[in-house]
Order: structure tokens, then sequence, then C-alpha cells
């Protein structure tokens, strides 16, 4: 039995193709999966079944939910269907929810418009849905509002709007991917036993392959608005048939090749029993001032070419230490030594040289309205005597040489760049002043897999060519664990374990450590999967 | 499309009344300090555009000689606005939570609570009514317009990446202010700027109109009107004349806003009391 | 909610002081003697001294400002000058021409405002939106007291359905009072509404934008119901500022607008006694005016809290 059927459904919002003749079907209880990076069309897929496109959308083919075909429905029938045989979760729970009005009653009201329920039978079911979700009543009454949960728990409550009417389908895009490692494992949990009581089919869409992977009964990958390949998960993943599909599935896994370290290096960085607290809003008119720790008694050093990892989950003080360490902000105790000197102000300018960064997000990276000429320039700004003229430019054309851009490119304006282009300019901009260590703050987080790969093994070319250390902080274990040689964990501003990255992730120690390393979800190992193919079907 | 169709009416609107304003100054049809009783109170005809009024003075040179009156108000109230209110701003922005930002917001605040025409009631009432009074008056109230605006365009800015890669390379919080800050909320003070502009018009045309703005002899639109108002039964046209030539003008400034606004940058929000 | 209004009932109370500082400033120190000021250059010097003393001018600055405010704080604002009257009978009998009108005008322009704004936005980019757009581009561009004019030209001179101009005063009945008031009510309102309908219309088109609006139509509520359950109300908070400076201009405007109907408001007397140098009632009159409109401030401080629960927690 089929419950959604895709017929060669192409759509385009006037005049850009975006879908080309996509076809899929979903029985009651599996999961489909969805994939691909960005641009690929996954999302508008998704809505697309949901019939929420923009107005402008021309869309093409069919979508049965049951038969009954949803592009020729009038709105007033596909509003009775929404939330009551569709359910959907999105990608981003801190904005999905009105941020006004308390969780029961946005639970309540899908099943008011489409039970006609009274209000207090409403709460009572949404009591219900919202206790089966994981939000206990005890702990999270119905009187909560949104601003009150934390992401994973407002996530739980947007999958209990959902499925609160028992929709035959569910629809989840990207429904972890702004969540942290252990809370993604366990929304994914909560999805996966969803499907199993209610007998639903999901469409979930990801970019995730490892997510993909763990979830899906079956696949599909699309790419520019296309399906370049689906069938059943473990089919699929042994037997890939598209190039496309190979290469995205590596990318993800993939691993760079990292030179060996030298001697015994002298330490550039120190950080010595940093603490750094933040002053909360008093809660009580003149109760004393109460203080979050961000950054608790944190002490470690980097020696002259290492890499170094720095993992751990939203809010855990990533960013605060990364802060401290570029001496944008003070520590309220301890001590953080650059290159023998103190960071702060008041450290020459020859020495903060030493010390570069990389941001997460190339899109906020740079002035929109300056050339890459000049954001490139931009770390001479304190040198007694910064190179000019001749030098300069052929200075400028060497960085953007070495992270694969043409010196071109420097008069060119950065929309003109892609995401992955974008992050290779902020590369060159760290290393114009021939750093010695590089702080890599989410670098890669923000880039489609296969664009990460590349950028990966830029990094791990430009600490061979010149020797770099650096600090790569990310969420991200798997990637961490390709690009560092020592890594340190951390958790509620503290660092709780540390050591070669090898060895922590083979054997983790702390707690903390190994449920971080349980919740990440896990590649299969094509290799493993290909040659087990290759034995099964061996004709000899 | 209507992008384009708002720049353009907008901006044609604008460019005549400058022009009108510009050319008074070489050439009027009448000589406007002139009285003519006689011919006074005609209605709108070949040897008088626009009629004449009361003394018999040509209402059409009035008009262009009055849209000087206005524009220059205007333009040099917007100016004291944003050559105060946008450093402000800045530099709330910069300080974000400190005692510089407090102190600049709740004066902000504090000006907030006394609307121009009060602050212009004040004025005359110690210096005596003029078009110095109109002008400081609706500059003062700019004021916390503009410094509001930067510092809620800037404080977002201050929150990207490439402001914490300026902070790194070592650059100090006003070199960033005027580096990446401004250029990057030129858009919005554009924008909010005409918007003013034609906000000073209306205001300065108001002013005049109870006797706060312009005085005798330099002529006035909102004046006109006040004249005007006692004669609007038997003589309409001195009334209707001098409103059109406001609405013209406000007209024209918001179209070139708004057209502005799309092109530049259609997330921007104008605020407008 | 408590810390909430206390800490902005603080806010009020520094703004008050701060205002009646400026203003105290402004009228009495600046002018160097405010008695010789107020008689002009012709006077006598015994008269001079008499007034001196009546206002009580020899003690020293700061002592005059706590007496000012003393005074106001029991309702007593001092004697005119000109009138030889109570300052606060002489408000008392205006206030009441005054913000009757502001909040008459204030109710009428959010009436036409909240619908058109509405309707625009729920029809945005079509034939609807683009009339209420066009016609909020013309009511931005008229000046109110021309409006007014021409209001009197067709409603009371050429159709005589209103008087000219004057108030019939309060003890006509409500409906008398109400109907002298309403052709300046609609000067003041239209103006206003047009603004008030292009803030309602974006700030439901940014809300429109918001992910949680298309989570209310996952739930299968149709674009209509989104838009009124869950859009109205978190565009309230641009609104809500809106009406608060609208509030503000409309006493200030009202001023004006009094001109224009010879209405005997606050206006018609700041005026009289500008040109009759009385700073007294200058002083009471725009002290009170600022008092009014601190005091919607401070009301629509609240009314954000009462509408976002995050304000109520956070501060």
């Amino acid at each position: 039995m089929t419950l959604l059927s895709v017929q060669n459904l192409s759509l385009s919002i006037c005049p850009t193709p975006i879908l080309k003749d996509i076809s899929f079907t979903i029985a009651p209880g599996e999961i489909l999966a969805v994939t691909g990076e960005s641009g690929s069309g996954k999302s508008m897929t998704a809505l697309a079944v949901m019939q929420l496109l923009p107005d402008t959308t021309e869309t093409c083919g069919q979508i049965l939910l049951n038969d009954s075909d949803l592009l020729t429905q009038p709105e007033a029938n596909l509003c009775t269907l929404r939330g009551n045989d569709i359910g959907m979760v999105f990608q981003e729970p801190m904005t999905a929810l009105n941020p006004l009005q308390t969780i029961g009653t946005q639970v309540a009201e899908t099943i008011r418009i489409h039970a006609k329920a009274p209000k207090a039978e409403a709460m009572a079911q949404a009591a219900a849905m919202l206790t089966r979700v994981g939000l206990p009543q005890d702990r999270f009454p119905l009187s909560r509002y949104p601003h009150e949960l934390s992401g994973g728990q407002r996530q739980r409550v947007v999958i209990a709007m959902a499925i609160a009417r028992r929709p035959r389908l569910l629809i989840a895009d990207e429904p972890t991917t702004a969540l942290d490692v252990t809370t993604q494992a366990r929304i994914l949990d909560l999805l996966k036993d969803l499907v199993a009581e209610f007998d639903m089919g999901l469409l979930m869409i990801t970019h995730d392959l490892a997510v993909v992977a763990d979830m899906a009964d079956r696949i599909l990958v699309m790419r520019k608005g296309e399906i370049v390949e689906q069938g059943a998960t473990q089919q699929l993943l042994s037997n890939m048939q598209h190039p496309y599909t190979r290469a995205l599935f590596e990318a993800s896994g993939h691993t760079v090749d990292l030179p060996a370290l030298q001697g015994t290096p002298a330490p550039i960085l120190t950080v010595q029993n940093a603490v750094r607290d933040y002053a909360l809003p008093r809660t009580q008119l003149f109760a004393p001032r109460a203080f979050h720790r961000a950054v608790n008694d944190v002490s470690f050093t980097i020696h002259q070419g290492e890499r170094v990892g720095l993992v751990g989950e939203s809010g855990c003080g990533k960013s605060t230490l990364t802060r401290a360490i570029l001496g944008l902000e003070p520590v309220q105790s301890g001590q953080i030594t650059a290159f023998e000197h103190p960071v702060g102000a008041a450290m020459p300018a020859a020495l903060r040289l030493k010390t570069q960064v990389v941001f997460q997000d190339p899109y906020s990276s740079f002035n929109p309205r300056h050339r890459v000429a000049s954001i490139l320039t931009e770390p001479f700004h304190l040198v007694q005597n910064p190179p000019k003229g001749a030098a300069l430019q052929s200075l400028i054309g060497e960085v953007l040489t070495d992270v694969g851009l043409t010196p071109q490119d420097a008069q060119k304006y950065i929309h003109e760049f892609s995401g992955g282009q974008r992050q290779r300019i902020a590369i060159a901009r760290a290393l114009i002043t021939r750093p010695e260590l590089i702080i890599f703050d989410e670098a890669v987080s923000a880039l489609d897999v296969s664009i990460r790969a590349q950028i990966l093994d830029l990094i791990a070319d430009l600490s061979r060519r010149h020797s770099l250390a650096y600090l790569f902080i990310s969420h991200d274990l798997s990637v961490v664990r390709t690009v560092t040689d020592r890594v340190l964990v951390m958790q509620n501003g503290e660092i709780v374990e540390e050591g070669a990255t090898e060895a922590v992730f083979a054997t983790p120690q702390h707690s903390y450590t190994q449920s971080l390393i349980a919740a990440a979800p896990v590649l299969p190992d094509l290799v493993a999967l290909t040659s087990k193919t290759e034995t099964i079907y061996d004709p000899a | 499309m209507s992008l384009s169709r708002n720049i353009l009416i907008g901006g044609l609107l604008c460019l005549i009344v400058v022009s009108t304003a510009l050319l008074s100054f070489v050439w009027t049809p009448y000589d406007i300090t002139t009285m003519d009783i006689p011919n006074k109170l005609q209605t709108p005809s070949a040897t008088h555009w626009f009629g004449t009024d009361h003394f018999g003075r040509d209402i059409f040179s009035m008009i262009m000689v009055g849209a000087r009156t206005s524009l220059a108000v205007a333009l040099v109230a917007v100016g004291i606005g944003m050559g105060l209110g946008v450093p402000l701003g800045l530099w709330a922005a910069a300080r974000q939570g400190g005692w510089a930002d407090e102190l600049i917001m709740r004066g902000n605040d504090l000006i907030f609570a006394f609307p121009s025409l009060v602050i212009a009631i004040l004025i005359t009432a110690i210096l005596g009514p003029g078009a110095l009074n109109a002008i400081l008056a609706i500059g003062i109230f700019n004021v916390p317009v503009f410094a509001r605006l930067t510092r809620a365009g800037a404080l977002p800015l201050w929150q990207r990446d490439f402001i914490l890669a300026a902070r790194v390379a070592g650059k100090s919080r006003a070199l960033i202010s005027v580096e990446h800050i401004l250029p990057n909320v030129a858009n919005l003070l554009i924008v909010q700027g005409t918007i003013q502009f034609s906000l000073g018009i209306l205001a300065e045309a108001g002013l005049s109109y109870v006797g706060l703005g312009a005085q005798p002899p330099t002529p006035s639109w909102g004046r006109m009107l006040a004249d005007a108002q006692t004669m609007v039964s038997f003589a309409p046209h001195l009334a209707l004349i001098p409103g059109l030539a406001i609405i013209s003008a406000v007209l024209g400034l918001n179209l070139l806003g708004d057209g502005l606004r799309d092109w530049l940058d259609p997330k921007i929000r104008v605020v407008r009391t | 909610m408590l810390r909430y209004t206390l800490k902005r009932a603080l806010s009020l109370g520094l703004s008050l002081i701060v205002a009646s500082l400026v203003i105290f400033f402004v009228i009495e120190v600046v002018p160097g003697d405010p008695a010789s000021f107020m008689l002009g250059l012709n006077a006598q010097p015994d008269t001079i001294a008499a007034l001196r003393a009546e206002l009580g001018l020899d003690v020293p600055k700061f002592e005059r400002y706590l007496t000012w405010v003393g005074g106001m704080l029991q309702g007593d604002f001092g004697l005119s000058y000109t009138y030889r009257t109570p300052v606060t009978e002489m408000i008392g009998d205006r206030i009441w021409v005054s913000l009757p009108l502001a909040l008459y005008a204030l109710t009428l322009s959010t009436l036409i405002a909240f619908p058109a704004g509405i309707y625009a936005a729920a029809r945005r980019g079509k034939a609807g939106d683009m009339a209420v757009m066009g016609a909020t581009q013309f009511g931005i561009a008229v000046p109110n007291f021309w409006f007014a004019m021409m209001l009197v030209l067709i409603f009371a001179i050429n159709l005589r359905w209103f008087s000219a101009g004057g108030f019939v005063g309060w003890d006509k009945g409500f409906g008398a009072a109400m109907h002298s008031l309403t052709l300046p009510a609609i000067a003041l309102a239209l103006p206003q509404s047009a603004i008030l309908a292009r803030v309602m219309r974006s700030a439901l088109l940014d809300v429109l934008g918001e992910d949680f609006m298309r989570t209310a139509r996952a739930k299968g509520l149709s674009r209509r119901q989104a838009l009124l359950r869950h859009g109205l109300r978190n565009a309230m908070i641009p609104v809500l500022t809106i009406i608060g400076m609208q509030f503000s201009f409309l006493l200030a405007g009202a001023i004006i607008i009094e001109q224009v109907f010879f209405l005997p408001g606050l206006g018609r007397l700041i005026f009289q006694s500008i040109s009759a140098r009385d700073l007294i009632v200058v002083e009471s009159v725009v002290m009170l005016l600022v008092f009014l409109v601190i005091l919607v401030t401070f009301l629509v401080d609240l009314a954000y809290a009462a509408i976002d629960p995050r304000l109520r927690a956070r501060t």
C-alpha cells in the first residue's frame, strides 16, 4: 500500500525551474530520507507536499496522498488535510513557535481546528501529546511559554503539534540540524518511535548523511532539483549507482592527510586557569547579581605547528574562550599568553599578527562594501611598516593563490563569491600576516559536505606548507577527528578531557566525552560495505 | 516595476519643487513685495497663473519663493538631525549597554517627550518667532530620530563576524564605526533622510501657519495658508494652491524615499510620526 | 511583571524630573530676568520690582525650582500674570477640549488604520493593497491644518453640516460637544491613520515572514486565520510604539488644529500667553503636555509587557 506517491513533479518559481520530474513514494510506517546539498531542492519538495509554496510557484505532475491529488485540491480542502493528515516539523525550533502563546494553546490549536473539540478537552489531549514527546506535565506544564524552553524542548513541542492529530504522513525538514548532537540523537529516537507507534510515513529532509544512513528505510539523493538516485538504504549504500552519490558519501566521511608533527616544539599559546564570568540580569530588585561562569579554570597549551581541536556543544563556553584568546574580552582571573606576551590591547602589533582567526559564517565575515583587496589587508592595521604598492599586490596575489583563488579576485566584491570561495578568502585574510597560529572557529560548519572536504584539505595542506599551528573549534566530532593531533573536550565552561585525538575518540575517559561520541550518528563504512557486497555477489 | 515608478514620479515632483525654488532666485513672474490692490483676489488666469492674494500679489511667484523657505528649513533641519544624531547613534551602538549608550538613549527619550511643536513654542517664548526657530525646533526633534535609527541599524552589524575580524586586527571602535558600520547603515540613512525631509516641510508649514515659523515678509507656504483662512469662503484658491504645493513636495519626497528603499534594500523600515 | 512595572515607573519619574528641569531652565534661566522679559522694554522699574517680588525671583534659582515643582505636585501652577487668575483654573477649563480631541482623533485614526492595514497586508501586491497604499501616500502628504480648512470649506461653509469653528461646551450635552469636535478630530485623524495603516501593514508583512506563521499554516490554519490568530498580536509591538508616538503628536497637533477651528483648548491658551509674554502659563502648559506624553510612553511600555511574555520574564 502506498501512502504518498509523488509523480513527475516539476516546479518553477517564475521562471527559474526548482524541481524537475520528481517521483517517489512513501508507505505507512516507512522513513524516506531526502538528502542533497544546498540548492538541491529537497526543502522545496517537502513544501510542495505540504502545498505551502510561494504564490508565484508553478507546479505540474501529481502529489497523491491516498490516491487523491493534492495539486488539484482547493485551498479549503488542503487546510483540512494540513495538520490532520500531514504534519510538519521545521528546522529552526527557536523561531517555529509563536512567542506570545503558551505551548499548551499552540498544541491544542491543532486539535481544536480539526476536531472542533471544546477547549478543555483539546488541552487535555495536548497535555497527553506533550507527555508522549517527552515533556511531562509536572515539569513542563501547558502554561509554559516557548522562551522558557531549550531548543530541543521546543522541537519536541513542534513535534507534538505536528502529530497531535496522528497524521498519516509526517514531514520533517532538517529537524535536528539546529540542535546539539546529544539532543539530536534523542529527537531522532523520538521520531523513529513515533513512526513505528502511529504507523506514519515519514518524509525526512536532511543534509546529514550519517543521520540518513542511521534513520532511513529508503534514501533519495537529489542534486539541482533532480533525483540522482533512490533506493532501499542498505542496497543504496552498498551499491551506489551514481558517481554523485558516491562523491557525496565520500566527502561526508572525508579524512585529510595530516602531516606528522616534528620534534619537540616550543609552546606558542598558553592558557592558565582562565576564568570568565558574565553578570546575569538581576532576578530581584535588591538581590545581589548572579554570575554565569562561561569559562571555568581552563588551562591548556598549544605548541608550534600543533593542531588542537576543541569540541563541545552550544553554550559550553567555546566562543567565550575564543574571544578571550583573541584578546577581545578580558579574563577575570588566570592568564592567556601568546608568543610569550599576555594577550590584550597592550600586545605589540608584531606579536598580534602571529595569531589570526577564521570565523564560521562565510556570509557575515566580510564587509559587503569592501573589495577583497581591502578585506585581506585589514590585519595589517596596527603594523608600523605594512607592505605597500607592488609588494602588497604580490603578497595579496600570493595568499589568494595559496587558498586556490587567483590574484585577479582581489578586485572583486564579496557577493561575487560562493560560500566555499568566501571561506577561502577568510583563510587568505588569516594567512596574509604569515601567522603561526590560526583559530578556526566552526570554520567549516556552514559549508556543504563537498566544499567542506575541499576546505579541510586546504587546511591540512597549508599546515604542511607553512607549518601552522591551529586551534580547530567545532561541534562536529568527525571533522575534529581528522584534522587535529590533540583534542580538548569542553562542557559547562570546563575542559573535561584532553588527549591525543585518536586516543580520546577510541577510548574516551570522561562520561561526557563518551556520551558525545555515542550520540554522534556514524557514517557507514563504505569500504566495508562495498567489499562485503563484492564478496556476496562474487560469482566465483 | 513599482520601484522605478515611485522613483520616477517622486523624483520628478522633487525636481520640479527644487528647480522652482532655485529659479525664484533669478526670476519670478511678478515681484512678490509689490502690492497691486486693484487686482486683488483674482482667480487663476493667463496673467496670474495661480491668481492673486488680498494684496494683489501674484500667488505663483509667492509659491516659487515659498518653496525656497520650505526646502531651506527642512534641509538644514535634516542636516542638524543627521549631523548630531548619526554620530550619537554610532557611539551608542559601539558602546552598547555602557553608560554612553544609556545616556544617549535616555536623552533621546527625553527629546521625544517634547514634540517639535512644543520645542518651537519654548524657543519662541524666549527668542521670539522666526524661521530660525523652525529650523532649530525641527532639527532638535530630528536628532533622536537619526540617533535611534543609526543605533538600531548598527547594533546587528556589531554582531557580525567582519566586525570581530576588524577588532582582531586591532582597530578601535571609533574607526570600526566609521569604516565598517557607517557605509552599511548609509542606505538606511538615505531613505529615512528623505522621509525626514518631507516631514520637515510639513512641520515648517505647520509652524509658519501658527506664526512660529517664517515671519513677514519672508513668503512661506504655511503663512500663505494662515492668511487665506479668513478668505476661504470666497477665495478658496488662496488656500487650495499652497496646500497643493505642500502636498506635491511631500508626496514627491515620500515616493522618492519609498522608491529608494525598494531599490537599495527592501528590508529597510522607515519611521514616521 | 511587578518588577517591570516598577522599573518603568522609576523611569517615568526620572523623565519627569529631567523634563521639568529642562523647562524651568529654558523659561526662567535663559531669558535672564523673567520679570523684565515678561513686562517688555517700556516697563516701569517699580512694576518690574513688583513682579519680581510676586514671582519670588529674589530667592535662589534652585529654591524657586523646588517651589514650582512642589506647587505643581499639589495642583498649583501659580498665577497668570496677564489674567490674574490661577493657571490651574485656566488649564482645567481648556484641557477638557484638547484631551478629548486628541483621544477622539486617536480612536478614529486607529479605527480607520487597523482594518485598512490588515486588509492591505492580507492582499499584499493585489489591487486592494495598491489602492490602500496609494491612498495612504496622499494621507501622509496632506498637512492636517490644510485638510482642516478644506473640511471647513466643504462641510461647514458649503454643506452646513457642522459649524465652522468654536466649541459648544460639555454642558450642552455629550452629543453636541462631540459634534463640534468631529471635524477637528477627522482633520487630525486622517493623516495619522495613513501613517498607522502603513505601519500596521508592514508590521504584519514582517510577521508573515516569520517561521511560526508557516508552522501555523502547517497546522491547517487558513491564511486569514493564521494572520488574525498569530500575526496580529505579534505585529502589535511596532504598532503600539507608533500609536504612543502619535498620541503625543496629536496632542501637539491639536494646538494647530485648535487655531483652525477656534477651539478654546490648550493651544489657544499657549498662543495667547506667548503674545502676552505670560511665561508662567507657557511653562505650565508645556510641562503638562510633556507630562501627558511621558505618561503615554509609560502606558505603552506596560502594554508591551501585557502582550509579550518575554518582557514580563526578562526585566
